[in-house]
């Protein structure tokens, strides 16, 4: 420890030379680029949304900020309330036909860059809920980085799933069984990707349709 | 206080507005008033200008999606329209296409903290329409997990709710407590919430050995961390000043609303459907209903809290007299026969059969059965036709009609006791909205 | 519960005052229910609630249901509870659906009189159908709602649950104060719990067969 200091200090001083200096800046400086270190930065500092629908909200956001499974560890002890100054929304619960607006509308109105994580069956896909008051997965009106599993998943899962989504903003995404079994082309991509863009008839009915309501 | 409503409602209309202040000049930090508040001088006094505020579906406290179009002068509550429905999941309906079997883990989702008592109005309600009677062991079963239950949704009500009121640390003491009650749901049920524990018959299964040993450890440190949550709470200033004369409704008119459980009682009314209709296995249990005067928050803080330490008396007497014996009807027309019989006896095999595939029928008839959870009265109401999915089943939620209350509660206060009250009305928009 | 004799008792009692209210008495699985005629709903609930010895002051549940095929399809039930003797009566009030009566005009006097089917056999629908009215609200479509005095007044509770009805039955209760959708979206069309409504959802879909198997 006292070797370290004395080390630093010569550094500081510019007192080392030569090979000592370059095995000094090998192990104390990181080179990186600035895409990576933003990436790092922003995975381990979210803020998410306070946003809690259903049952899946108390599993999170209460009981993964509580004292077990601790969601501080990860940077995001930060949770804010106003979709302005937070960036991630966790959808935690069903999604009914009537709340879908609304929350479309707090996603629209959080800043770039965002993410949403769909926790739980419901939200990814309905869930048990097959019927006409639920919104058969929040796909259907905005993009979703992440899914998981559960009903309710576990707070371990939620927090499984949010490693997940740290490792995807540092753009290293974890291919997960896709690397395993070599299914490279079957993403389904939310916004940006290969197949997010709209099919030719469907880019032909939607402009029909706007003008078809005066838009 | 004035700043602390002004923040709240701040936060909380921010995804309508983005930003919302209250209309007319803010006053300066006032003596909370005994009753509710009439200004009569100063500069709140001379604004009569009403302003529609939006406390919006998305709210800071979780208390589920409620979205409250309130009329303030000033800081004054004139009006509120409490607008429901956006978690609406159309449960009723879905439960008209599902075997009986499979309507228990949709109506567990209705109201989800306290999914063990929804459990019980179902069952309870389709084993009195076919008659079917549940062995003891079995009934003492259902009364420990159900006071579990309630334990774990006031746990939650008292977290959220001090959180609301400023007092942060509740909420990890509070869900310090709720994760030993969920390892104890998964030790038993396999899963920490919507347990599907409950079956038509009985319980599922047998508690786990160490199962005992770990609920009377918990049942003995419980009331000493009762006493810790009221030694942070009771003497709190800024609690007991927003609680103590807030939100008073009369008991005549709540009872005209319909309200009932801690709510009612907290008013001066001892009305427990645990005592008044005897079901499980309460009517052996020794337990004291807690009581309110006033039937201000402050009240009904008092009377959640008390409720907790007679719930775990009551688990502790069930323990001690659990009887042995099976944990699940006999009846192989409505139960499943134990897996072990199936290799050996082909009726097992064809109950199995005609259980897992269609079903077991329901006789034609209807029935209303309530019992008392943690919000009051949960009613469940079905309606068979004889066949195997049930026609309608309704579930008279005590959330939503509690909700009705809020009204009275509010009107003539400040914003920061309309936050208040909200919390101590203990609304759980799932059971709202079902 | 009031026990079966002490139902007949209420059914006589009701009968003095209002004669050809109550349509017929119910006592299963130890639950008593009377059902009503829903044109004097508000006198039999005022009864129930105020005669002397009776004191139903509380209103527990206020829900509807649909019997559909049996007729009369709709049913409006009033869950009461006597708190001083704790006891649980069932008030039930059949409505016939209007839209059917009108599509089916020519049809109306083989109302069928089967004892059995979703009531339970403890309630008979009626033998000769109830007379249609102008309704004064039309559904979304211009349909036509089956109608019922509201019981606000008497039972404040009954607001939200009225509401209730209304929305996922189109029930119409005369005199309610704020008749409107309260769990659906407000522009919403169709009353989803009636029996002939479909449940929705859609069905999975598979989209890499989809894509690759058109």
């Amino acid at each position: 420890m006292r070797e370290r200091q004395l080390r630093a200090r010569d550094m500081l001083r510019g007192d080392l030379e030569g090979d000592e200096l370059e095995r000094y800046v090998e192990e104390k400086v990181v080179m990186t680029n600035f895409e990576k270190m933003l990436g790092w930065a922003r995975s381990n500092s979210i803020f998410p949304l306070t946003f809690g629908l259903a049952c899946c909200a108390i599993e999170a956001p209460i009981s993964i900020v509580t004292a077990r499974y601790d969601l501080a560890r990860f940077g995001a002890e930060a949770l804010r309330a106003s979709p302005r100054q937070a960036d991630m929304i966790i959808l935690s619960g069903r999604v009914s036909i009537k709340m879908a607006p609304v929350v479309r509308r707090l996603y629209d109105q959080m800043l770039e860059p965002k993410w949403a994580v769909s926790m739980g069956a419901c939200s990814s896909s309905g869930g048990m809920f097959s019927n006409y008051a639920v919104v058969q997965g929040a796909d259907k009106f905005m993009p979703i980085d992440l899914h998981i599993p559960g009903c309710p998943p576990r707070p371990e899962a939620v927090l499984y799933g949010f490693t997940k989504l740290q490792r995807k903003i540092q753009g290293n995404p974890d291919q997960g069984w896709r690397q395993r079994y070599g299914a490279a082309g079957t993403e389904e991509w939310a916004r940006g990707g290969p197949h997010s863009e709209p099919s030719a008839e469907a880019a032909e009915a939607y402009l029909a349709a706007r003008e078809l309501i005066g838009a | 206080m004035a700043e602390a409503a002004g923040i709240k409602a701040s936060m909380a209309g921010a995804s309508s507005a983005g930003g919302v202040g209250s209309g007319g000049p803010r006053t300066e930090a006032q003596p909370p008033p005994a009753g509710p508040p009439e200004p009569t001088t100063g500069p709140v006094a001379e604004s009569t200008e009403v302003m529609t505020v939006n406390i919006g579906p998305h709210h800071p406290a979780t208390h589920g999606v409620l979205r409250l179009v309130v009329d303030l002068e000033g800081e004054v509550v004139r009006d509120l329209k409490p607008v429901i429905g956006y978690v609406h999941t159309g449960i009723e309906k879905s439960c008209e296409d599902k075997s009986y079997w499979k309507v228990i883990p949709f109506v567990e989702r209705m109201d989800y903290v306290s999914y063990f008592f929804q459990m019980e109005a179902f069952c309870g309600a389709v084993e009195r329409l076919i008659e079917l009677e549940i062995p003891p062991r079995a009934k003492y079963l259902r009364t420990i997990f159900l006071e579990l239950n309630r334990i774990h949704s006031h746990l939650v009500w008292l977290g959220t709710t001090a959180l609301d009121l400023g007092a942060i640390s509740m909420l990890w003491y509070c869900f310090r407590e709720r994760e030993r009650i969920l390892d104890l749901f998964e030790m038993a049920a396999g899963q920490r919430m919507h347990t599907r524990y409950f079956q038509v018959g009985g319980v599922i299964e047998d508690i786990p050995r160490g199962f005992e040993q770990k609920l009377r450890s918990f049942v003995e440190d419980m009331p000493v961390r009762v006493g810790q949550y009221q030694a942070l709470l009771d003497r709190n200033e800024v609690f007991l000043s927003r609680t103590k004369g807030t939100g008073i409704v009369s008991r005549e008119r709540l009872l005209e609303l319909g309200v009932t459980g801690p709510l009612l009682r907290a008013a001066g009314e001892p009305w427990d459907l645990r005592k008044a209709f005897d079901y499980l296995a309460y009517p052996e249990m020794d337990f004291k209903i807690p009581v309110g005067t006033v039937g201000d928050n402050y009240d009904r803080y008092r009377v959640r809290v008390a409720e907790m330490v007679e719930s775990t008396r009551i688990i502790e007497q069930a323990l001690d007299a659990l009887p042995e014996g099976p944990f699940i009807a006999e009846d192989r027309k409505y139960v499943l026969p134990p897996r072990s019989e199936l290799s050996t006896s082909m009726e097992s095999l064809i109950h199995h059969f005609k259980l897992v595939t269609e079903g077991y029928r329901v006789g034609p008839g209807e029935l209303y059965y309530a019992i008392e959870s943690p919000r009051g009265e949960l009613g469940c109401f079905v309606l068979a036709d004889g066949s195997a999915k049930p026609s309608r089943v309704h579930f008279r939620d005590p959330s939503f009609v509690n909700l009705q209350a809020f009204r009275d509660m509010s009107v003539g206060s400040y914003i920061a006791d309309m936050i208040c009250s909200l919390g101590m009305l203990d609304p759980i928009l799932g059971g709202v909205d079902r | 519960m009031p026990d079966a004799p002490g139902l007949e008792l209420i059914r006589g009692a009701i009968e003095q005052d209002n004669p050809g209210a109550v349509l017929d008495t119910g006592f299963e699985h130890g639950c008593a229910s009377l059902a009503i005629d829903p044109e004097q709903l508000l006198a039999v609930l005022g009864w129930l609630r105020d005669a002397p010895g009776q004191g139903y002051r509380f209103l527990s549940s206020l829900h509807a249901a649909d019997y559909l095929p049996a007729e009369p399809r709709f049913a409006v039930h009033y869950e009461l509870l006597n708190r001083d003797r704790v006891e649980r009566l069932r008030v039930k009030a059949l409505l016939a659906d209007p839209a059917a009566a009108v599509a089916e005009r020519t049809d109306s006097a083989a109302v069928g009189v089967e004892a059995g089917g979703p009531a339970g056999g403890a309630v008979a629908p009626f033998s000769t159908p109830p007379t249609p009215r102008q309704p004064q609200r039309d559904g979304d479509e211009g349909q036509l709602l089956p109608e019922i005095d509201s019981c606000v007044e008497l039972f404040p509770t009954a607001e939200f649950q009225e509401r209730e009805a209304f929305d996922f039955f189109g029930i119409v209760f005369r005199g309610h104060p704020d008749l409107r959708r309260i769990l659906l979206p407000d522009d919403y069309v169709g009353w989803p719990q009636r029996r002939d409504f479909p449940v929705g959802g859609e069905p999975v879909t598979f989209t890499y067969n989809e894509r690759n198997y058109g």
